[in-house]
């Protein structure tokens, strides 16, 4: 298979311009005879819908909740970059698109971040005039802040609930449409299967999640915009509903999937407190702008912090990275916690824990402006803990939090599947190996706002769509694959209950997978999964049938899928010989610990084919060319 | 700790629903409400009983899927937190808690403790938004916005659209949420061109849903884990006589 990215050439201020120059255009008079399925309601999936029922396409659209104002794109707390330079402080759109390149470390394509950082101003202009809340300043003026150790203020925000505002924005221009008659909304319907005819993406299967009825539903295009798959680990910031089965089942149908292996641990999340624990909240970055994290000194150092003199702490980031200090990347300080704990100084009951400590900045600063910064975060801290961070220090640990892998798709956001585009979290696109706080709200909506309705019509208007009877015997297909999937895991009536397959498989996935990876450990998980994936088959244990509302069986499908997926981040991490961004492989490391990327060999996108099941997937490789951001070891000592 | 657990039990629309007793004896005080659930499950799902069905999705307090009553208190006994946000250290050892969904006629029962609220997205439907189509705005900073009417307006605009108001208002009415929303677009300066319209439009919707009229009890402010504020409505009740007396008509 050849991997065509139909990325532009030339001078790179000009591609996108010049690329949608050459793009087909649909008469406005045949908009209304095509009809898009999207699948998600999140920023990408959302502006998506509604911009594309704007332009008078026929649109159905689909979200597992009951509505779709509550996609995970919800929960964003921090906010949205844009290249404004509203504060004259030397940001432009070629410093985001050079921060944003050089923070995926390398790894993603210069012409896709380009354009982002050029359209991440359009989006800002967008979201004001929709009436989206964003911070002002006391002259009426947008407000902005820097985020994510980033040197100019280019982060617009909705007090600590930006993706709920943004979210929001998007959800009632795709109610104006709904009502205008132009979106047809299906909530608590899930897609299950993708309906590919003579090559062409051409509809999807879903079930009614209430009914637990089977459709299939037809169009000329299908987009999906359903996030990420970081639920693979069990516990992660994501919602408990964010899956990958939309994706992988579109993998299992053609569509290649791309660095699987990239994902993103967040380092500032609430710690695991018990077995029954369910998800890791995330406490926002900016605590590190004036939180200090330590450790004792001493292993296994059980007193109270408060009694721990300052001699017997180990300020281990500042020690280790004066410059930067507190404020080093995810990555970075993510993986300097996992080690600290792992010499056994971690703290709290499980010794799985950092102190974030607030003492010395409410000393210098006084409790009023600690609680004007931080107060909403420090309530949620202690609404979930039970502890008061102005008194005790916060323990924090790092959380998966982020995947920048997912399908791959060329520059139009076009998977390998003609017809099947990929927008938000669920592509592979722009982020690299690691992707820059408050740059994902970005990508989403400039996916779903501007890029994906300019690229789309090409598409439509360069193809031929012929009538698919209801009959098709790839429709039929699809359904009874869908059926088969679910009668199965209906009559394994084994013993145990899906989370608890799902809890081992996330923990089996953390141990070996997450922070820190070998290629020892990677076959280790290689040689466990299958057997632990035969198990969930032969004894899973889901109550119900498939005709009603049955939150088991809905589980029990993406978890099923997780197991596959799985297995394909454990042979991407595997054979990704480097470190960069969220993959760190332990054999590749500077002398003094940091990430050593292979650009010789490494610098390319992997994107694996599915070939059956128990066959191994096939590689392919897109190359990554720097013509303008030379790469360059990141160092922040 | 130990508690008891009366739980509304019904398996779909049609049929009709009971209370069912449990005993959750192992609680850790440290577990969110809905992490004592899911330990409920576990153990009915080993009986081969059928788990609890509850809404839920972000567990961080923000997405406004979850929500039931407790004792009859809409999100439980916590102010300004959802369920997935109240932690089991708020009970007492061998406390016996009522759990049942919302009840209101524009919320049917689906299932347990799952409800219908798609009545709220056909209210914003209605026109709770700004038309602006993509592409068409001018640059943000040319639209000047007071701090204070921003702070207000996101003060309203917080709203997770959980539908507490409607389950504790004893009229049902759903006139928080109206407001909420009214209140964030008509204090922005974006939001003017359309607000007489806005008002009209989506209260007619609302008594399409069959939610009740609001007669200033102030429930639905005591549960609103985001507390808005009941000034939303009466924001509200002005712009709705504002555009009825000057004869705007809502087509
Ligand atoms: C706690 C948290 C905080 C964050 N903070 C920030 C931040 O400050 N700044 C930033 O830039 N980024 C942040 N991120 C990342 C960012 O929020 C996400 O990457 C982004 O919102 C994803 O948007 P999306 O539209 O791709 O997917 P989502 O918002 O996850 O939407 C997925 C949609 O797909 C639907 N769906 C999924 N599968 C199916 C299926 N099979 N059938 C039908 N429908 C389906 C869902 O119902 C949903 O509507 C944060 C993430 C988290 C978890
Ligand atoms: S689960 Fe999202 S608000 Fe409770």
């Amino acid at each position: 298979m050849e991997l065509n990215s139909k990325t532009p050439t030339g001078p790179i201020e000009t591609r996108w311009d010049r690329h949608r120059f050459s793009l087909k255009l649909v008469n406005p008079a045949n908009k209304r005879k095509h009809t898009v399925i999207v699948v998600g309601t999140g920023l990408a999936g959302g502006s998506a819908a509604a911009t594309l029922a704007e332009l008078g396409y026929n649109i159905k659209c689909f979200c597992f909740q009951d509505s779709p104002r509550r996609a995970h794109s919800i929960a964003a707390q921090g906010g949205i970059n844009a290249a404004k330079n509203y504060h004259n402080d030397g940001d432009s759109v070629y410093r985001l698109f050079y921060d944003t390149v050089k923070g995926g470390d390398f790894r993603s394509r210069e012409s896709n971040v380009y354009r982002l950082a050029q359209i991440s101003v359009n989006i800002i202009d967008q979201c004001v005039a929709q009436g989206v809340p964003f911070a002002r300043e006391y002259s009426g003026y947008l407000d902005n802040r820097s985020f994510g150790g980033a040197q100019v203020s280019r982060t617009f925000y909705a007090r600590g609930q930006t993706g709920q505002q943004l979210l929001l924005g998007a959800y009632q221009a795709l109610e104006r449409q709904t009502a205008a008659g132009r979106v047809q909304m299906f909530p608590r319907t899930e897609m299950l299967d993708l309906i590919v005819i003579d090559g062409q993406a051409r509809g999807i299967v879903t079930r009614n999640l209430v009914t637990g009825a089977v459709e299939s539903h037809i169009a000329d295009a299908v987009v999906l915009g359903t996030g990420g798959y970081g639920n693979v680990y069990y516990l992660s910031t994501n919602a408990k509903g964010s899956n990958a089965t939309a994706i992988w089942r579109a993998h299992k149908r053609g569509a290649l999937f791309a660095n699987p292996c990239y994902t993103q641990i967040h380092p500032t999340c609430i710690p695991v407190s018990g077995d029954y624990q369910s998800k890791l909240t995330l406490m926002s970055e900016s605590l590190r702008n004036d939180g200090r994290v330590w450790v004792p000194v001493k292993k296994g150092d059980h007193r109270a912090p408060s009694t721990i003199p300052e001699n017997e702490r180990d300020y281990y980031l500042e020690r280790r990275y004066p410059s930067f200090g507190n404020l080093v990347p995810r990555d970075v300080a993510s993986r300097n916690s996992k080690a600290v704990c792992d010499e056994g100084r971690g703290v709290g009951e499980t010794g799985l824990a950092v102190y974030l400590d607030f003492r010395d900045a409410i000393e210098r600063l006084g409790a009023h402006v600690i609680k004007e910064r931080y107060g909403n975060l420090f309530d949620m801290y202690e609404r979930i803990t039970g502890e008061n961070p102005y008194t005790v220090p916060m323990r924090i640990y790092p959380a998966i939090h982020y995947t920048m892998g997912g399908l791959w798709v060329d520059y139009n956001l076009m998977s390998t599947i003609p017809g099947l585009y990929v927008i938000g979290e669920g592509n592979f696109s722009d982020h690299g190996a690691n992707r820059l706080g408050a740059s994902a709200l970005m990508q989403g909506l400039a996916d779903g706002y501007f890029v994906l309705p300019n690229t789309i019509g090409d598409y439509l208007a360069s193809h031929r769509f012929d009538a698919v009877e209801a009959g098709h015997p790839a429709v039929r297909e699809a359904e009874s694959q869908v059926a088969r999937v679910t009668r199965r895991l209906l009559d394994a009536k084994g013993s145990r209950s899906v989370d608890s397959f799902h809890r081992e498989l996330g923990k089996l996935m953390w141990d070996y997978c997450g922070m820190s990876r070998t290629a020892g450990g990677l076959q280790e998980a290689l040689s466990k999964i299958p057997g632990l994936r035969d198990r969930f088959w032969s004894e899973v244990k889901v109550l119900g049938n498939g005709e009603e509302l049955n939150q088991s069986l809905e589980k029990a499908g993406r978890v099923a899928d997780f197991f596959e997926l799985a297995e394909l981040i454990c042979i991407d991490a595997l054979h990704r010989n480097e470190s960069c961004g969220g993959h760190f492989r332990e054999e590749y490391q500077t002398p003094d610990g940091e990430a050593a990327r292979e650009d010789n060999a490494c610098s390319y996108v992997a994107a694996w084919e599915y070939r059956g099941a128990g066959v191994a997937p096939e590689l392919h490789q897109e190359p990554l060319y720097f013509e303008y951001v030379h790469p360059s070891q990141r160092s922040y000592k | 700790m130990r508690l008891i657990l009366h739980i509304w039990r019904q398996r779909n629309a049609a049929e009709t629903g009971r209370m069912v007793r449990y005993e959750a004896p192992d609680v850790n005080p440290d577990m969110s409400f809905l992490e004592m659930l899911d330990v409920l499950n576990e153990g009915l799902i080993a009986k081969g009983e059928d788990p609890v069905a509850f809404d839920h999705d972000c567990r961080e307090g923000i997405c406004g899927m979850c929500g039931f009553m407790i004792n009859g208190v809409a999100h439980g006994p916590l102010r300004g937190a959802t369920i997935c946000q109240l932690h089991m250290r708020h009970f007492r050892d061998g406390q016996e808690l009522y759990l049942e969904p919302w009840r209101a006629r524009a919320f049917p029962v689906i299932r347990d403790l799952v409800v219908n609220r798609s009545a709220f997205d056909r209210l914003i439907a209605a026109g709770g938004f700004i038309s602006v189509s993509t592409g068409s705005a001018p640059d943000g900073n040319a639209i000047l916005v007071p701090k204070e009417s921003a702070d207000r307006a996101m003060d309203a605009a917080a709203c997770i659209g959980c539908g507490a108001c409607v389950a504790m208002c004893p009229n049902a009415s759903a006139s928080l949420f109206l407001g909420a929303k009214i209140a964030h677009l008509g204090l922005l300066p974006q939001g003017q061109p359309e607000r007489a319209g806005r008002v009209q439009k989506m209260v007619r919707q609302s008594l399409q849903e069959r939610f009740g009229s609001c007669t200033n009890i102030g429930e639905c402010e005591a549960v609103c884990p985001k507390e808005i504020k009941l000034e939303v409505i009466a924001r509200m009740h002005r712009d709705f006589l504002k555009a009825a007396w000057s004869g705007h008509s809502a087509d």
